[in-house]
């Protein structure tokens, strides 16, 4: 009982990154029907910002906590919102209206293009950093099994928690989210309607990007070592949670999130470590083959 | 002219101020490693560079750019056609000069010339599905897998039949258990078709999948066959690998063990030398990648074939004209999958040594890249670019190695010795700038399979018009 419950607080804060970075898989995908390959990526890149900026903040002096990464979470987001910004504008738009697979291999070039720029610019070795939120508070005893509820992992779900309720914001009380959600409903006919559909596509890209970068300092933060290619797999299963909700959907992206994190620690814990992200990936396969539409997502139909 | 030179210098300017962002932080703090944890190294330099390369680059785009469209359309069709007509030389000399290359007896370049007829085939191999069948599959490495898997564990595993005696109407046949390992010739047929199968295996539950939805499952098969490998060690050896996997021989003849009995060089009386077997796996690869390309070029006259390219332009309109989408698309995976266990079972044999590690995602993705670069779907482009990325970037080094040596030049060793860290930096942008300027590939030409009347060339942009 304390085991399970300790796996459901290390799976809801898995669950949480995971969920912020596919929220930013499932908006592309709700606008433009594109799977951004990248995005996992920016995600990386997005830890790296984190990583570099609180090694910059040490540098100068600033070395109260909850400052240093206030300040590295609005720096990491907002140049990660830049990266998204290039991406979309060099690799996507482009090639708006060529040929079907024309996105998604641009998409992957993009991908390896990030990768090893990072593996380029900051060395292909492993990342270590110190935990910053030292401690926590026990939760349960049960025998000799503490169930810990550390201070990081309280921080993180808050601050997820946070950028969370902000997005929403955005997304349903806002101008700019009614043009989004306008230009998911449909593209062309909102942009016969005044809204300028490149710049909120663009906006799109920017907003996904910067949580990314948000679910990287997260990552950089609990599990304290990233390298290059933590993009790849995090982006996998981050897309996977979006699926799982229902592509199209931002709480079903969340859900999504929420349900792989909890689903990966629980088969860590039950079942075996090294297949962890075989679950994962077969959930993928068996979503999109049994359930393609997710649990929160429209039924999509296919007009010719 | 002034406002217009302004706008251009503006619109570098605020592409330069982006750069600036992007690389200011990226390449201009480094984090390093100290005594005391990482970090932070400034390089002010390099990142500078990359700002004024971003800058002085948009500034021409914007430039260039300013040139009368129907211009620029014109001389994209007649570069188009140069290439085209270029093309119909292009491929003789070249397959000349494949057959030639063993002659110069170099094992650089033979070595050299065995990567890139590799690639040459996973090319064609995936081209077959991406090129022809229109299916992104970014997960073809795993096929690969199993293809030096299966080749692996049949010719390492001895089989044992045991001996048995049966009386049947009082006579008695009795037979000596006997323990025997199967060569390469038989393995590799056998790699193949159970490279076929598990391709249909993956096939069949994705077969309702649309374009993108299907290359992410092709990539999650890819990744899980890559952790089952790893971690089924009973089976696979795990991450160890497997070795000492059995050479491949002529009729026969062996071609390791010097001058005895039974090998090469002791059967023609030859000096013995390990160049002889470079050679021969040079034209075993060889063989097998025409093997597969004349296969293919049959397939497109086939129904078949023609199915495949239907199926790429317009699915629906596929179903609709009665073609049967299931069989059309396993066919083409299986295929697709038969060529890519060839091609591992050869991996396997040329290494004699197979481990996970050797069939990740970036595998996938370089094969992905040679048949883009291509041009999806002409068998000279995925050549072409097999020889350029592979081969070309690989001379570029070795060239730079040389150079570097001879004229005790240090930035030419520096350069050739980071140059394998950007490889996959230039393929990246190189597959995003191909989509971006000939998304139709370099090679983009195409004859019609079939046609009324005259047969004649037509740009591949018009493709999806239905007119190729």
């Amino acid at each position: 009982m304390a085991y399970a419950l300790q796996q459901l607080i290390n799976g809801i804060t898995l669950g949480m990154i995971y969920g912020l970075i596919a929220v930013g898989y499932t908006m592309v995908y709700g606008i433009i029907g594109m799977i951004n390959f990248a995005h996992g990526d920016v995600f990386m890149v997005g830890s790296f910002l984190s990583l570099i900026a609180l090694l910059g903040l040490g540098a100068m002096g600033i070395t109260y906590v909850p400052l240093a990464l206030a300040i590295t979470l609005l720096f990491a987001a907002a140049i990660a919102a830049l990266y998204g910004w290039t991406i979309e504008r060099v690799a996507y738009r482009p090639l708006r209206g060529s040929f079907r697979l024309a996105p998604l291999i641009s998409a992957i070039g993009m991908s390896i293009v990030l990768q090893n720029f990072v593996q380029v610019t900051q060395g292909a070795r492993v990342k270590p950093m110190a935990p910053l939120i030292p401690g926590g508070m026990v939760v349960m005893q049960e025998g000799d099994f503490t169930v810990q509820l550390s201070w990081m992992q309280i921080a993180i779900v808050i601050t997820t928690l946070t950028v969370l309720a902000i997005f929403t914001w955005l997304v349903t009380r806002t101008p700019l989210g009614r043009s989004m959600r306008a230009c998911e409903q449909d593209l062309k006919m909102a942009g016969l309607l005044g809204i300028d559909t490149d710049q909120t596509i663009s906006l799109t890209f920017v907003i996904g990007a910067a949580l990314a970068a948000v679910a990287g300092l997260m990552f950089l933060l609990y599990y304290g070592v990233i390298d290059f290619y933590i993009g790849f797999v995090a982006g996998v299963k981050a897309f996977t949670a979006a699926v799982l909700g229902g592509i199209g959907s931002l709480p079903g992206a969340v859900l999504g999130g929420l349900l792989i994190g909890l689903i990966e620690v629980f088969w860590s814990a039950y079942f075996s470590v090294q297949y962890k992200d075989v679950a994962a990936f077969s959930i993928l396969a068996i979503t999109l083959i049994f359930l393609p539409t997710g649990i929160l997502g429209r039924v999509d139909v296919e007009k010719v | 002219m002034a406002a217009r030179s302004t706008g251009a210098l503006r619109d570098a300017g605020l592409s330069a101020l982006v750069a600036l962002g992007i690389f200011g932080v990226m390449v201009g703090l480094h984090t390093s490693e100290g005594e005391h944890g990482l970090y932070l190294e400034f390089k002010p330099i390099a990142a500078g560079v990359l700002v004024a390369l971003v800058f002085f680059g948009r500034l021409l785009m914007v430039t260039l750019r300013e040139r009368d469209r129907r211009e620029a359309y014109r001389e994209k069709r007649r570069f188009a056609e140069a290439l085209t007509r270029a093309g119909v030389y292009v491929a003789p000399v070249l397959l000349a000069f494949a057959v030639l290359l063993p002659f110069t007896g170099d094992r650089f370049y033979l070595d050299l010339g065995v990567l890139v007829m590799t690639y040459v085939m996973l090319g064609w191999g995936l081209n077959i599905v991406v090129g022809l069948a229109g299916l992104l599959d970014l997960g073809y490495v795993a096929f690969y897998a199993v293809g030096a898997y299966s080749y692996a564990l049949l010719s390492t595993t001895p089989i044992h039949i045991p001996g048995f005696t049966i009386e049947v109407f009082g006579l008695v046949i009795e037979s000596v258990g006997f323990t025997f390992q199967l060569g390469f010739w038989t393995c590799l047929p056998l790699s193949g078709m159970l490279a076929a199968c598990w391709g249909i295996m993956l096939g069949f539950p994705v077969l309702r999948l649309r374009g993108d939805y299907l290359a992410i499952v092709t990539l999650a098969f890819g990744e899980i066959i890559r952790i089952v490998i790893t971690n089924w060690v009973s089976l696979t050896n795990g991450p160890n690998g497997i070795s000492n996997i059995p050479r491949p021989t002529l009729f026969g003849l062996s071609f390791v063990g010097g001058d005895g009995p039974g090998t090469f060089a002791g059967f023609f009386g030859l000096e013995p030398s390990p160049t002889y077997r470079v050679v021969f796996l040079y034209y075993l690869i060889f063989g097998l990648a025409l093997l597969t390309n004349w296969v293919t070029l049959r397939l497109r006259r086939l129904p078949l074939g023609r199915a495949w390219e239907a199926l790429r332009e317009d699915e629906i309109a596929c179903r609709s004209l009665g073609i049967n989408i299931t069989v059309t698309k396993l066919t083409a995976f299986a295929i697709g999958a038969m060529f890519g266990g060839f091609a591992g079972a050869f991996f396997a044999t040329r290494q004699a040594f197979i481990s996970p590690e050797s069939f990740t995602f970036i595998e996938s993705a370089i094969v992905l890249s040679i048949v883009v670069l291509g041009g999806m779907g002409s068998q000279l482009g995925t050549a072409l670019a097999a020889l350029v990325m592979i081969g070309g970037l690989e001379m570029l080094r070795y060239g730079l190695a040389v150079l570097g040596e001879v004229s005790q030049n240090e930035t030419f060793q520096a350069i050739a010795n980071e140059l394998p860290l950007f490889r996959m930096l230039i393929f990246g942008l190189a597959l995003v700038i191909m989509m971006v300027l000939r998304p139709r590939g370099l090679v983009s030409g195409r004859t019609p399979t079939v046609a009324l009347g005259e047969s004649r060339e037509i740009a591949a942009e018009l493709v999806a018009q239905g007119r190729g």
